[in-house]
């Protein structure tokens, strides 16, 4: 695997194709667990491990797996995975497991982990399968963090609430001052909506002043005369 | 030659022009309101009119487009009205900001702009505090609580406690309340009875406010600048729920007349439901939009957990505008059904 090869999986886990930001995959998830920011961290770890795993197992299983009952069998793969992250889960980080709930099982259904095994994996070498998993799962835990703390900021005032129950020990940071009254609709569904929107909004004006700054610096040749 | 084309008969109608006379038609209800209240309401006014503009000039700014025609056109100031209006006149300034900030960046600029927002904006900036700061969004001052000017502001601006004398419910609120804790042992004329809350037909004093949103409401009317198809429906939903519930059992449920002048219902029907933008277009379409609206804030206002339905229901039915419209569409002139 070539150096450029690498940095292009990154380059499209981490950005051009962030599952949550140009995908827009696993609404499911990323909606519900991310109330606060350590839940949506923990869940895109629990995530990655299953994506990192999944990818291996699929890319070097892909000559034996008959095409025909491909994703059946992706998704056994997917789901034995998920049983062991969901008991890991369960044995080590207990109060988390709990909050988390049935998000952790549903990473089986996850399209994230679906699509990139049957669009990646399926189709290329374990290695790269590998490091794809990982970085369309840092992809999604940078956005998922991103998102959880945001909406956690405006909702509560606090930042890493609950990461008591990660690292005993550590207390949750009180960023705005404790009387304020929390603005309860970025806790809620809909504020997740429009917190994901502000996401996608600033990710697309980022990429379009970059374009904008190309063009300017490679001015477009003139075109010569003639019909068209 | 100047060639004429028709339309012959022109109205000299601009946005500048209805946003204008709207303004005009608030001003008997928020002039009652102000006489029974004090002036609190009148720097809530204020504020959401402060903001509203500052935000409706940002989000201008940010899409390049020229301040003055949009600024000038008196819609934000519209919006930023009809929000105070809705809001408890003591809550402190920063809510009716947030909501005011939330109905003209959110609920108008991000879909659009002026005639492109799918729900209205005031009714947005309400559900949004509405369903984040319920408290506070739930305590309204009795009408005949003397607080001075001073008092007011203190509420408004101060960040003391929030004085239960000053801090009740609305009349629709403590009716419901009062029901639910007598479980059938309490009816509604025993409940109304109470006259430091409950007037002769609605809440003590509140239901002038919304006898003046009427007054505005009918003079609205007569200018041809609202059509009387949503309104009447918006009422006559409300009418025949109440009526029939009422007619059914009169100790559980309140008379019609007391629905139709309590909470945001005349307001609702003369200057909410009457928004072109987010409202139906046809006129069949407008009778089913404003029936199923008083119906649907009937429902929610007696049954729900809110204190009042009105906002609810026009956001629900906002969604529905375009499905409504489809279906209603009025037959071409000439052709055939």
């Amino acid at each position: 695997m070539t150096r450029d090869e690498f940095r292009q999986i990154a380059a499209n886990g981490l950005w051009k194709q962030n599952t949550s930001l140009v995908q827009i995959l696993g609404l499911c998830p990323l909606l519900a667990v991310t109330t606060n920011l350590v839940n949506g961290v923990m869940l895109s770890l629990a995530t990655i491990i299953v994506m990192a795993v999944s990818g291996v197992a699929v890319a070097s299983l892909r000559n034996l797996i008959p095409h025909e009952i491909r994703i059946p069998v992706f998704i056994l793969i997917v789901a034995s995975l998920v049983t062991v992250v969901d008991l890991l889960f369960n044995a080590n980080l207990h109060q988390l497991y709990l909050v988390l709930g049935i998000f952790i099982p549903l990473i089986v259904t996850n399209c994230i982990v679906l699509a990139r095994v049957e669009a990646y994996a399926n189709k290329n070498p374990p290695l790269q399968s590998l490091f794809d998993g990982v970085f369309m799962g840092t992809g999604m835990l940078w956005t998922l963090a991103l998102l959880g703390g945001l909406r956690e900021l405006i909702g509560n005032g606090t930042l890493f609430s609950g990461i008591d129950m990660v690292i005993p020990g550590l207390h949750p940071l009180q960023l705005l001052p404790a009387n304020y009254p929390g603005f309860l609709l970025a806790m809620l569904p809909p504020g997740a909506f429009i917190v994901l929107g502000c996401l996608i909004a600033w990710k697309n004006w980022i990429e379009a002043r970059a374009a904008a700054r190309r063009q300017r610096r490679t001015p477009e040749p003139v075109a010569a005369g003639g019909c068209h | 030659m100047d060639f004429i084309t028709p339309p012959y008969l022109t109205q000299n109608v601009s946005v500048r022009r209805v946003m204008l006379q709207v303004l005009a038609a608030l001003i008997p209800g928020i002039a009652t309101y102000a006489w029974l209240l004090g002036p609190a309401v009148l720097v809530q006014i204020a504020i959401a009119t402060a903001t509203a503009l500052l935000a409706e000039a940002a989000m201008l700014k940010l899409q390049d487009k020229p301040l003055g025609p949009f600024l000038g056109d008196g819609s934000a100031i519209v919006t930023a009205w009809l929000i105070a209006l809705a809001f408890p006149p003591l809550a402190p300034w920063w809510l009716i900001v947030v909501g005011t900030a939330f109905a003209i960046v959110v609920a108008k600029h991000l879909y659009g702009g002026l005639g492109q927002n799918p729900f209205n904006p005031a009714m947005i900036a309400f559900a949004v505090c509405i369903v984040s700061f319920p408290a506070l969004m739930s305590q309204w001052p009795p009408v005949n609580a003397q607080a001075t000017f001073v008092d007011q502001l203190v509420l408004v601006f101060g960040q003391g406690p929030r004085l239960d004398a000053l801090s009740g419910a609305t009349p629709l609120d403590t009716l419901k309340t009062a029901l639910k804790l007598g479980e059938g042992s309490t009816s509604v004329a025993t409940v109304t009875a109470d006259a430091a809350v409950f007037g002769r037909i609605a809440g003590h004093g509140w239901e002038w406010v919304a006898a003046g949103y009427l007054l505005g409401g009918i003079w609205l009317w007569g200018r041809k600048v609202i059509g009387w198809h949503v309104s009447m429906s918006f009422l006559a939903g409300m009418t025949i729920i109440s009526g029939a519930l009422w007619l059914w059992n009169p100790a559980h449920f309140a008379n019609p007349l007391f629905h139709l002048f309590s909470g945001g219902s005349m307001l609702g029907a003369f200057f909410i439901v009457t928004d072109p933008v987010s409202g139906c277009t046809t006129p069949r379409g407008k009778l089913i939009f404003g029936f199923s609206a008083g119906l649907l804030a009937y429902l929610i206002r007696v049954f729900g957990g809110y204190p009042d339905g009105v906002a609810f229901a026009v956001l629900l039915l906002n969604l529905c505008v375009p499905i409504i419209d489809l279906y209603t569409q009025p037959p071409i002139f000439g052709m055939k059904k």
